[in-house]
């Protein structure tokens, strides 16, 4: 794996035409923590997998509202992406004084890779090394992208990115076509599931994870522990997720949604939970 | 024209006696017409907008009203326009002046609330923006805003609070304030009212009325319904506006359109 001759400089290529520091920053994205965006054609959910260092620590944020109609999940260097953050904040902000309208989200990534791109090409600097799903709203729709550490930017109906991401990836290839229709609460349902999936067998609960939802009439916001928790309790077969038992849960689900969809708000927590649910999903009391 | 001596003849015109004689002083004429010489400069700006606005506090809400005539000069330029804005959530200012300038500096502290949002997680408090507002303004001290503020809200102890500013960006806490061209007319009656107890006493005083929501509401209805009959910049319409433990709400009241 070591390339030791090129890989000094990330102004130096190899001979087989490639800047080794580049991809060193990619493989940092693949050691941060698993996160997650899908979207429809109202709505992008973000997801990602929070790890504390230890029981005493609090963990990493991992999610951050760049402004009501932007979120980003990041995955590798949290620093980084804080700093990325910063700068995403300020363009849109610096964007709505001047025009007096939301920046789109494509100029966004845009600018995010530009900004990225520099860092390849200076002898004296080095590589973002985050990878950022940045979710957005325009006035063509939703949009999920995908900006690499590379300067390269892709949009995507649904992807993962983080460690044990090919595990959520496997599972969203299976169902992404459904995506452009889902309704939010599916659509946050396959982001629950794909979490779980990089969890590799370990029990998903709220404390480990954070998803933010953002779409039509409905400015970014980060759910919050409980709401996770309730939608976890809902959405959550103990074992298998797929189809035959999902279609009894579907129903279920499509009728909270109704009236959820009315309530417009987070909360979903009202009528439908079955009683014994209720008592195994209530939030343990962790560490 | 000062200084170089270039001037040829005294600009009191034939009369003086220094015509055709060049003046060596830097004066536009000659000293002895200058006595008896008045400068006609008139008085219209056309970088006002006019219009007045009023706080007052009380213990748990905070009234801020301003009424909605945009002028220039003699024209009036809207009968419809909001000299109030919100700025944060329990936090209201009123500007009167020049508008484009209140403009701008409304969006720039909503600018600046959104960066504090995003660092600090939450909404700034009503101290707090007054102090942005103060630094704002004097961080344009030799090319001001001409806007005179009013800023009303609530602390972070749930009691009204009213900022008063200049220009520049000198502020007071008080318990009530008026500013805009019916300020002169207003403030000795609000004095009159709500005499506020000086912030130089010792222990300090509370400034805020005692008076209730909805008494301060209609003083501040008669207030403005007394500046318009006087005041030719004040007028059309009155926006209250009202912060309180449960929210804002707004209230309009018809004023003299004349």
């Amino acid at each position: 794996m070591f390339r030791n001759q090129y890989d000094t400089d990330v102004t130096t290529w190899s001979p087989a035409g490639r800047l080794f520091q580049v991809e060193y920053a990619m493989e940092a994205v693949k050691q941060g923590s698993a996160a997650i965006g899908l979207r429809s054609k109202t709505h992008v959910v973000l997801a990602c997998v929070n790890k504390a260092n230890s029981e005493l620590s609090s963990h990493q944020k991992k999610i951050f509202k760049v402004d009501d109609h932007i979120g980003v999940a990041i995955a590798g260097l949290t620093a980084d992406g804080r700093v990325l953050s910063r700068y995403m904040r300020s363009e849109c902000i610096n964007h709505s004084f001047t025009y007096e309208s939301p920046l789109p989200v494509g100029r966004l990534v845009v600018q995010l890779a530009d900004k990225a791109q520099v860092c390849t090409q200076r002898s004296w600097k080095r590589p973002f090394g985050v990878g950022l799903l940045v979710g957005g709203l325009d006035e063509s729709g939703a949009h999920l992208y995908y900006n690499c550490p590379s300067g390269n930017y892709f949009e995507y109906q649904a992807f993962a990115i983080g460690s044990r991401s090919q595990a959520a990836k496997t599972y969203l290839e299976r169902r992404f076509e459904n995506f452009v229709d889902s309704s939010r609460e599916d659509l946050i349902r396959d982001a629950l599931i794909a979490t779980r999936e990089t969890l590799q067998g370990e029990k998903l609960r709220s404390s480990i994870c954070t998803v933010a939802v953002l779409g039509v009439g409905e400015p970014f916001q980060i759910l919050d522990q409980e709401t996770v928790q309730q939608l976890i309790d809902k959405f959550e077969l103990v074992g298998e997720e797929e189809t035959p038992a999902a279609e009894p849960d579907a129903d279920a689900a499509a009728a909270a949604a109704a009236d959820a969809d009315e309530g417009g708000a987070a909360e979903q927590g009202g009528g439908a939970e079955p009683g014994p649910a209720a008592e195994q999903g209530a939030a343990p009391m962790d560490i | 024209m000062a200084g170089t001596g270039e001037i040829r003849s005294c600009s009191d015109g034939g009369l003086c006696k220094s015509a055709g004689k060049r003046l060596t002083t830097e004066f536009l004429s000659c000293i002895k017409c200058q006595v008896k010489l008045t400068k006609q400069q008139a008085n219209w700006s056309p970088y006002d907008n006019g219009g007045s606005c009023v706080a007052v506090a009380g213990a748990d809400y905070c009234v801020v009203a301003a009424d909605t005539r945009m002028s220039s000069g003699y024209n009036i330029l809207t009968r419809d326009y909001s000299k109030i804005c919100k700025l944060a959530d329990k936090c209201v200012m009123a500007s009167s002046g020049f508008q484009a300038d209140v403009k701008a500096l409304q969006k720039l502290l909503a600018a600046r609330h959104l960066i504090y949002q995003h660092q600090h997680n939450k909404q700034m408090s009503c101290p707090a923006m007054a102090q942005l507002l103060s630094n704002t303004l004097y961080y344009k001290r030799f090319f001001p805003y001409y806007s005179f503020n009013v800023l009303g809200g609530l602390d972070s102890e749930g009691k009204g609070c009213v900022f008063t500013y200049d220009a520049v960006g000198s502020y007071e806490k008080v318990g009530y304030s008026s500013q805009g061209s019916g300020s002169t007319l207003i403030m000795p009656f609000l004095d009159n009212q709500l005499k506020s107890p000086s912030p130089l006493l010792l222990p300090a005083l509370d400034a805020v009325t005692p008076l209730s929501e909805s008494e301060a509401v209609d003083l501040v209805k008669t207030v403005f319904a007394s500046a318009t009959e006087r005041d030719i910049y004040t007028g059309d319409k009155l926006e209250i506006v009202i912060i309180n433990a449960e929210g804002i709400r707004r209230e309009y009241m018809e004023l003299r359109k004349d």
